[in-house]
């Protein structure tokens, strides 16, 4: 297996699903970069509106004229953060870069099941990247029409300045992304399914691959329609359909001659989409949580099979509940209650997963080693968030929470938060086999502080920005009377949050110095028994000299009788009894 | 008597090979065939919701000549029944089989797209756009246009695929399981037809 490649050959354009998972998980870090600036830029304005930056305003002579931030760039930014955020970060990192990285090494495959679809994948999902970035520099800006894209903003190129080319050029990025999340999604579920190594039943599969393998078949679900909606989109931007658009609609005091169509449809559209979307990237992020408690409470995971049922029920219910983002927008009662519903069925499941976490640290020894602390913060946020969401899902309730801060709090808990620690959990974890050295403890434990408490600090108090009443979206509290009590609150998230994006240069000083002068790590530095770890690190070109023969499943920790205190998945069936 | 040995019961799922017989490319084909059925199905879903909201859906008889499309749609179901021949062909090994097959079914993939592109003509030359139309609810010029222009876009590149494998296989180089993933997709190109023959034209 070990050629002599060249080096474009081995880590530029490369087929190597690891070298392709380590592109993608730099560019999404990158990319994150980028997401954050424009979250320190969102929080500079909601906490100090109206404050004049002289040197930003030399920086973005047209976002902030003379310093101060236009509405309209505001809107641009809010748009771009969330973008950046769910499909070039999390996307990238947590789903196609460990996805790639991790699952063809737990279940003992040499690679992907279609290697050159994989680089494919990744050079078109860089694409996107690209021109989503680009879009900044264009006539007009960023789209600004929210990371939901709705008509009549996003279809009229004359609503506001980031209708224009900017969310052209959004959408253009938006298709090359799914075209990339698409082919690596087929690779996953074709992987997992065809290439597991002998013994490697689907029950015995560690659950972070379950749960790639089943976010992976909710992507090639839920993108379709999305994508239908998208060329839809753009027809009614350019050759004049009226797919979204509905009669008598007056923008900019001039009447459009659009007919018939309806912006009702693309939400359906979208949050179709929308919904198995925020699970796509969570399941990673739970399946991550649920592997690394055992590993580091040295016992098996409480309730393995309960846990997969409940990721395919998860998956299965994902489908039907996109309605209660559209609680305000006029349903019927009768469909409101019957997406309450069915959003509060999905709790269920969803409180089981946590419950089993919970179970697995029951009289456990634990060890606080970063990757466990970020893994117990997932608990943490989940737990929180996920009680947001029950206030959400009941229409009643939502008809006041809805479009105000208490949203932008439950979602950044969930798809912010709980992803965010389980990709720092993957790193911690992984870079050990990723780079053969360890990253340092003692930076990674700051770091978990600096993250976690700031971050829910953040979030935690929107939910109560929320509860008075203050809408998300909004530029500035100062606009109405009654927003100003939030100033002080503003004002403390702000600082909070800056605080949080200070925090994580402590991780890129980890990285980057543990990337050059970290500790040599042994081959299995956290004594776990998953497959990735039966292999050098990093693994060779081909991940195993000899593709190993599974005959356990991944927990066999602290059995009795075993002279360790873990059982690697490949140590065959003991054939004498033992007596404990 | 021989000797019968007894043969172990395999678990399929137990890993060490694909659970399914054609290997992984069979499975990424059905995979990519699910994602992309739906991608119809937001289409069609879509147009579904337009035509309840709509005040006055054209009477799609007087629109369309039925009989054209039953043509149409005879002839395109035909070309499945030979694609489902040349993989027979393709499985026995017989390649001048399977080479005519492929290209009798290219032939009716061909005479489905002229039919379609004679059809938007006449249409377009009646009045039709993708914003207008004389017959009523504007919207359904959009989605007129949109669905079969999508569902002929997926013929063409049926047909490119279609022209791949008939060329690897005149000259020798075709497997059975190419002609079968190959034809999976163009039986998939089809259905998607049947729907929306169904759901555009007659209902
Ligand atoms: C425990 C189960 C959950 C329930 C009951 C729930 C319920 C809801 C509801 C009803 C809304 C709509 C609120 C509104 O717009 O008025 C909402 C918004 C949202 N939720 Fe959840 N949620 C749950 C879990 C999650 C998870 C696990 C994630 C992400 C990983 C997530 C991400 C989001 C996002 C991103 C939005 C807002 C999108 C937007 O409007 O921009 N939720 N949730
Ligand atoms: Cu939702």
């Amino acid at each position: 297996m070990s050629h002599s490649d060249s080096f474009i050959r081995k880590y530029i354009f490369s087929t190597d699903h690891k070298i392709i998972g380590i592109q993608y998980i730099l560019t999404g870090l990158a990319m994150a970069l980028v997401g954050g600036t424009l979250a320190g830029l969102i929080r500079l304005q909601l906490g100090w509106p109206g404050l004049q930056w002289p040197l930003l305003g030399k920086l973005m002579p047209v976002g902030m004229p003379s310093g101060v931030m236009t509405p309209e760039f505001y809107m641009a930014l809010v748009t771009m953060h969330g973008t950046i955020m769910v499909f070039f970060f999390m996307s990238f990192v947590l789903v196609s870069g460990f996805g790639n990285y991790v699952v063809p090494l737990q279940i003992g495959a040499r690679d992907m099941a279609f290697p050159l679809l994989n680089m494919l994948s990744y050079w078109i999902g860089l694409l996107g990247a690209i021109v989503i970035l680009l879009s900044f520099f264009v006539q007009g800006g960023a789209a600004a029409a929210g990371w939901t894209a709705y008509p009549p903003l996003s279809a009229v190129a004359s609503a506001m300045p980031g209708s224009a080319l900017g969310q052209t050029l959004w959408l253009l990025a938006m298709a090359l992304f799914i075209a990339s999340f698409t082919m690596s999604g087929l690779n996953i579920v074709a992987t997992v399914l065809s290439l597991r190594a002998p013994g490697m039943s689907m029950m015995r599969m560690p659950l972070t691959v379950w749960s790639y393998f089943i976010s992976a078949i909710m992507g090639l679900l839920a993108f379709p329609p999305l994508t239908a909606a998208a060329i839809m989109l753009l027809f009614d931007r350019h050759f004049d359909t009226s797919f979204f658009l509905p009669s008598g609609l007056i923008v900019a005091g001039k009447l459009l001659p659009n007919h018939g169509g309806s912006p009702l449809l693309w939400q359906h559209l979208f949050w179709f989409l929308g919904h198995p979307e925020v699970y796509v990237l969570i399941l990673p992020a739970l399946g991550i949580a649920l592997d690394m408690l055992p590993v580091f409470s040295r016992k098996p995971v409480f309730g393995y099979r309960l846990s997969v049922y409940c990721l395919m029920i998860v998956a299965v219910l994902s489908m039907i509940v996109w309605g209660h983002h559209m609680f305000v927008s006029g349903m019927s009662p009768f469909s409101g209650e019957y997406f309450s519903i069915s959003t509060m069925l999905i709790t269920v499941p969803m409180t089981i997963i946590g419950v089993n976490m919970l179970g697995s640290l029951w009289g456990a020894r634990i060890t606080l080693a970063t990757p466990m602390l970020f893994a117990l913060g997932i608990i943490a946020l989940f737990g929180v968030g996920g009680f947001g969401g029950l206030f959400l899902g009941n229409a009643t309730a939502d008809m006041q929470l809805h479009d105000t801060y208490f949203v932008v709090g439950h979602f950044h808990l969930m798809i912010g938060g709980v992803t965010l620690l389980g990709t720092f959990a993957g790193i911690y974890y992984w870079f050990p086999k990723m780079f053969g050295r360890q990253m340092s403890e003692a930076l990674g434990k700051a770091h978990f502080w600096l993250t976690f408490l700031p971050f829910f600090t953040v979030f935690f108090m929107q939910h109560f920005v929320g509860l008075q009443g203050a809408p998300r979206r909004y530029y500035a509290f100062t606009t109405y009377e009654y927003l100003n009590r939030t100033h002080g609150q503003n004002v403390v998230i702000s600082l909070v949050a800056f605080l949080l994006m200070a925090g994580q240069l402590v991780f890129a000083l980890n990285f980057i110095w543990s990337l050059v002068a970290g500790r040599a790590s042994e081959r299995n530095p956290w004594h776990a028994t998953t497959l990735e770890w039966e292999t050098s690190s990093p693994p060779p070109h081909g991940n195993f000299v000899e593709i190993p023969t599974v005959h356990r499943w991944a927990y066999e920790y602290s059995v009795a009788g075993e002279a360790l205190d873990y059982t690697p998945q490949t140590v065959p069936a003991r054939q004498v009894a033992v007596t404990a | 008597m021989a000797t019968h040995t007894v043969e172990p019961v395999i678990d399929r799922w137990g890993g060490g090979a694909c659970p399914f017989a054609a290997g992984w490319r069979k499975v990424m084909m059905w995979a990519f065939i699910v994602t992309d059925g739906l991608l119809f199905a937001g289409f069609l879903a879509s147009y579904g919701y337009a035509r309840l909201m709509a005040e006055r859906w054209p009477p799609q008889q007087e629109v369309f000549s039925i009989s054209y499309l039953a043509v149409m749609t005879f002839v395109l179901i035909s070309s499945s029944a030979t694609m489902a021949s040349a993989v027979v062909a393709a499985g026995a090994s017989d390649r001048r089989a399977t080479t005519r097959f492929v290209l009798l079914t290219i032939l009716g993939g061909v005479a489905f797209l002229g039919m379609q592109a004679y059809e938007w003509a006449h249409l377009i030359g009646e009045g039709a756009t993708l914003t207008h139309n004389p017959w009523g609810d504007p919207s359904f010029g959009s989605y007129f246009f949109l669905l079969t222009g999508f569902h002929g876009s997926h013929v063409l590149t049926g047909l490119i695929v279609l022209c791949v494998t008939a060329w690897h296989s005149a000259g020798g180089r075709s497997s059975a399981n190419g002609v079968e993933i190959a034809g999976l997709y163009w039986h998939f190109v089809d259905l998607v037809w049947v729907f929306i023959f169904t759901l555009f034209y007659l209902v």
